[in-house]
């Protein structure tokens, strides 16, 4: 026994004060048999109340998106890359520049592969990636997405194969109508990998997502196409006229949905204007669509290349933030219990943190 | 074969918990934490992947005889144990890519462990937030019904484990009308705000884990219309066409203004 030394006590020392206060408590409980005073208040309270105007304490009713950052990188890959096959298709049949052709090409096709790689690597079985291929399910966005990633990443690598092989071996007519075809079904599936994205998630149970679902898939294709048109000319195509028109399209539609976002200012819409997510978004909406139309449209008054790089740059940025101001957005709409119990506006937010205060030292 | 169901009667719970713990024996499933929530007695706030019941405890305002307390000091308690709702139009069957998710042959929505890949998409197609993924194992769990036991011809280990009866475990239909005549005959004893929580008028067109609860379900964290996403579609859908058309129009566009 002697052998483990004594705690150190709480330094309370008895006082007079103390001392009556305790003889109180036992002359009243002798007398009347109970202790009519109010009892110890413990930290924290009075705690939390689970009710009609609450909700369940304030516990957030749906799951958070548990997708890891691997996802939202994948929303941008794979819309810069689907925009990439659309504008290589249209660059090879419109325009006389093979070199853009070519880069749109390579981009679609390593953009398709880095995309399979992302969302692969999301999985919590990677090894079972191919079970998405064992059905196919128009009514899950999942589905088609996994499979028109499957037929995009097939298309734009033999388009961009086909094209090497024509450049190395020159443009007989079985290798044109190969780079053509397959160009085209790229360029037709690639439509779909910079929308859909926007039907995964709009088609949630998450709040933030289905009330923008309306606009969801044209936001993310607009985004995918600015960004395109930026990495290809950051990769040196700064001299394609078509390729600032683009832009300056692009940055004019994320211009008007930077607009209606911030319009359409309810309860749902929060995280799309408050804390991180909000101004994630907002970032991201700033660098897509105010600032490169800006930039691009200084840069076709005065051709400084500058101004176009920073163009380009600035939606590349945007873009990304955008996509993953998107998925912060839906975590912190799963976290508000208030919009799916539908709780009246002006409700309060309920402690969450109760056991934390309750632990907190008194002051 | 009929279609099964529970009716979880609240009016019958007393917060013992003992449907936790026997769905946690009988499906080896893992702790899920060892903490304080300072939210009454419910530690475990909310179903997930390692917890396919959970029993929720409100305090209601003291009134006597409310929840079997006769002493006007203490709170009036009201428990219910939460479950996989078993939608009859299930979000997270309609959202998962790989077919993981069926519907079993007694009306059960089942996540079979052995083909899901951990997509986590039905984490976020559930408008009861019921499905989690486990992010130690990697795939998506939640409530069986008991498959296993019910393919042997038993009922689910929580509504065997249950004192009270409060977990009914029966055909879905006879279960809908007992939970009518459940609601009379505590309307006779002068209890007037039983009701029953089966969302049969949204896109979920039901649930085959009945509900009877006393007060508004919001209180429960049951939501008033939950909606199934395949709702939003075809409104999803028409925006990507427009997407898909405007994208095709200003490629064209800018590819013939930059031939000039």
């Amino acid at each position: 026994m002697s052998r483990v030394p004594l705690p150190e006590l709480p330094g309370r020392v008895p006082d007079s004060q103390s001392e009556r206060r305790l003889n109180a408590i036992r002359r009243e409980a002798a007398q009347s048999g109970v202790v009519s005073e109010k009892g110890i208040v413990p930290a924290g309270a009075p705690f939390p109340q689970a009710s009609p105007q609450t909700g369940y304490y304030g516990v957030p009713l749906l799951k958070e998106p548990q997708w890891k950052p691997e996802v939202p990188l994948y929303f941008f890959v794979g819309g810069a890359a689907g925009a990439s096959a659309v504008i290589a298709n249209m660059a090879n049949w419109l325009g006389d520049d093979r070199e853009l052709v070519r880069s749109a090409r390579w981009m679609a096709a390593g953009g398709g592969a880095l995309s399979s790689a992302l969302l692969i690597k999301d999985l919590g079985m990677p090894s079972r990636f191919l079970n998405m291929l064992r059905v196919f399910k128009p009514q899950s966005p999942m589905s088609m997405g996994a499979w028109t990633l499957s037929a995009f990443s097939t298309f734009s690598a033999a388009a961009a194969f086909a094209s090497l092989v024509r450049d190395k071996l020159g443009p007989s007519i079985a290798i044109r109508v190969a780079e053509n075809a397959a160009g085209a079904l790229a360029a037709a599936t690639g439509l779909v990998m910079s929308s859909y994205t926007g039907v995964l998630i709009g088609a949630t149970v998450i709040p933030v997502w289905n009330e923008n679902v309306g606009t969801l898939p044209q936001h993310f294709a607009a985004s995918g196409l600015n960004s395109a048109a930026s990495l290809l000319e950051v990769f040196g195509h700064v001299n394609s006229r078509a390729l600032n028109l683009l832009g300056i399209s692009a940055s004019c539609y994320e211009v008007a949905e930077g607009v209606l976002l911030e319009s359409k200012r309810h309860r749902i819409n929060e995280p799309l204007h408050k804390g991180w997510s909000g101004a994630m978004v907002r970032a991201g909406g700033v660098l897509s669509g105010p600032v490169p139309l800006a930039l691009r449209l200084a840069y076709a008054a005065n051709g400084n290349k500058k101004l176009r790089r920073l163009a380009a740059w600035s939606s590349i940025a945007g873009s990304l933030l955008t996509r993953f101001g998107w998925v912060q957005a839906g975590r912190a709409s799963a976290r508000d219990h208030r919009i799916p119990l539908e709780l009246p506006e002006g409700t309060a937010e309920v402690r969450k943190t109760s056991h934390q205060i309750a632990l907190k030292k008194p002051a | 074969m009929s279609t099964t169901a529970f009716l979880t009667d609240s009016t019958l719970c007393i917060g013992c918990k003992a449907c936790e713990v026997a769905c946690k024996e009988w499906n080896q499933l893992g702790d899920d934490g060892f903490e304080w929530s300072g939210n009454s007695y419910d530690n475990t706030m909310a179903v997930g992947h390692s917890t396919w019941r959970h029993v929720k405890f409100v305090e209601n305002t003291p009134e006597i005889g409310r929840g079997g307390n006769s002493a006007a000091q203490l709170p009036a308690w009201g428990f219910s144990s939460d479950v996989c709702k078993h939608c009859e139009v299930a979000g997270c069957l309609e959202a998962c890519p790989t077919g993981a998710i069926v519907r079993m042959e007694f009306g059960a929505v089942f996540i079979q462990p052995d083909v899901c890949n951990g997509c986590s998409y039905c984490v976020v197609s559930c408008p009861f937030g019921v499905v989690e993924k486990n992010e130690a194992d990697g795939r998506a769990f939640k409530c069986t019904f008991c498959s296993d036991r019910q393919r042997a011809g038993l009922q689910p280990a929580c509504a065997k484990a249950c004192p009270t009866e409060s977990i009914k475990f029966g055909e879905l239909g006879d279960l809908r009308r007992e939970a009518q005549e459940r609601i009379k005959v505590l309307e006779a004893r002068g209890v007037n705000d039983a009701v029953i929580y089966d969302p049969t008028e949204t896109s979920v067109k039901g649930i085959h884990s009945l509900f009877l609860l006393r007060g508004d379900p919001r209180t429960y964290n049951l939501p008033p219309n939950p909606e199934v996403p395949t709702t939003y579609l075809k409104k999803a859908w028409q925006s990507a066409a427009v997407a898909a058309g405007a994208m095709l129009g200003a490629t064209l566009l800018a590819f013939l203004g930059g031939r000039r």
